[in-house]
């Protein structure tokens, strides 16, 4: 399982705001610190089991507990046709 | 201070080829020589950008009439704005694709008239418009830009929801909009044809959601209902000059694409204001931001802040107070007038949209003989 973002969809610095968003066809998600970490290692190339495996080293904690939040993230992102799950 | 608004409505022209009788566009339509030049509208683009919007929305009319529309595509980008094209697509040709990708075009969002080709017609009131459809899709996703579908219902269309999903799968698309006609404009000049009776909503919001639910993951279904059978108010734009501008193809900067109807509110200009003093400053825009504006039953309500009052435009033009609670609330004095309305509908034909005609033959049947 691969994720990749949707055509036309794309991280974006909003500097009116100081935050970083996920632009989307007519539409933005605003996501969280967690969130936003996780996305950050979207790349289309990482699968979700590399993307659990360098969150866990990099915020130093239990691979099992970051993989939930990591699945949930994913999914909902999918449902809301964010991302493709390769 | 006002927060700074997310997205640019930018309506570069008033233009198009289609005369769909519930068109958003003013029923006074400006015409091709008071357009923004190429100039002003990159200019504009940029002071959008600096004021903190992310995303701007090409639209019209029909954008792809301008022939500088790839000049335009690319000041949005170079602003650092996501690109959205609003196109009816029947001019979107290969050549013309190309110059919109390599500008950096984002997105494309293609309107539908109707499921088939008769009713397409009709109601578009275009001949084969359909087959240019279907071909504008197919080169959108050629060039691997997303394409959303954006499906207006009514009273005419209701019957093939369930057949225009399917041509949002046929023809690529990851998303779909299934807007409900909202009544302004030309809509309310064509509202006895075009408003469904609440059986026929009732069974647009089963067709949408059983397909939401079947489709998940491959079709995102987005669904716009219509307020006349509702009990509370649409946050008509998120809340007047809280979230969204407009700028007219003539230049005028508007908190919502339809506010041109209401007479007595001064819109500035981008000829003469920047952006940033029309959305901080102007009478206009600050007339309705906020509640402080509200007379009763708003002032006060719990649902102020959620629904912002309703719409400014359907209040004035149902009650004739731009002021009042909007009519689709319950609480309104003239809520009633949504149900009179959704009584009397059921007309057959519609006036298509278009340009007021000067004509130069006698608008009387002069009778010169058998007198």
């Amino acid at each position: 399982m691969t994720p990749r973002f949707a055509p036309g969809v794309r991280l974006h610095e909003d500097k009116a705001r100081g935050r970083t968003v996920v632009m989307a066809p007519e539409r933005m998600f605003v996501p969280d610190e967690i969130a936003l970490a996780v996305l950050r290692l979207v790349d289309g190339k990482r699968d979700e089991a590399a993307i659990v495996a360098a969150l866990a080293a990099q915020y130093d904690a239990p691979e099992e507990v970051i993989a939930g939040d990591v699945k949930a993230l994913l999914d909902d992102l999918a449902t809301r046709g964010a991302l493709i799950r390769g | 201070m006002a927060d700074a608004p997310l997205a640019l409505l930018a309506e570069l022209t008033h233009r198009c080829p289609l005369r769909c009788p519930y068109c958003s566009n003013p029923v006074e339509l400006a015409r091709a020589g008071t357009e923004l030049s190429t100039g002003e509208w990159e200019r504009v683009l940029g002071e959008a950008a600096e004021l903190g919007c992310l995303q701007v929305h090409l639209s019209g009319g029909e954008p792809t009439v301008r022939r500088d529309l790839p000049e335009i595509v690319a000041a949005a980008r170079g602003a650092g704005l996501y690109a959205n094209l609003i196109t009816a697509g029947v001019l979107l040709d290969a050549p013309l694709m190309a110059r919109l990708v390599e500008a950096g075009l984002d997105h494309v969002q293609l309107s539908i008239q109707d499921a088939e080709e008769a009713g397409a017609e009709r109601i578009g009131g275009m001949r084969g418009a359909m087959p240019r459809k279907a071909e504008a899709a197919r080169l959108v996703r050629e060039a691997g830009l997303p394409l959303t579908l954006n499906a207006v219902v009514h009273r005419q269309n209701l019957p093939n929801l369930s057949r225009m999903i399917e041509r949002a799968l046929e023809w690529g698309a990851a998303r779909l909009e299934v807007a409900h006609v909202q009544y302004y404009g030309w809509a309310l000049l064509n509202r006895d044809a075009l408003l469904p009776d609440r059986a026929m909503l009732d069974e647009a919001t089963r067709v949408v959601t059983e397909a939401q639910q079947r489709l998940q993951g491959r079709l995102v279904i987005d669904y716009v209902v219509p307020d006349y059978h509702a009990k509370r108010p649409k946050a008509c734009m998120g809340g007047w000059a809280r979230r969204f501008l407009g700028v007219s193809p003539a230049g005028r900067i508007l908190p919502c694409h339809a506010a041109e109807s209401l007479t007595g509110l001064d819109f500035p200009n981008v000829r003469e204001v920047s952006l940033r003093a029309a959305w901080e400053d102007s009478p206009a825009f600050n007339a309705f931001r906020g509640t402080g504006w509200m007379p009763a039953p708003c002032r006060g309500c719990e649902h102020a802040e959620q629904d912002w009052g309703g719409c400014r435009c359907q209040a004035f033009a149902l009650t004739g107070d731009m002021r009042a609670t909007d009519p689709a609330c319950a609480l309104s004095p003239h809520h009633a007038v949504l149900a009179e309305a959704v009584a009397s509908a059921g007309a057959p034909d519609f006036r298509y949209r278009g340009f007021t005609r000067e004509d130069i033959l006698p608008s009387h049947d002069v009778r010169l003989s058998n007198a």
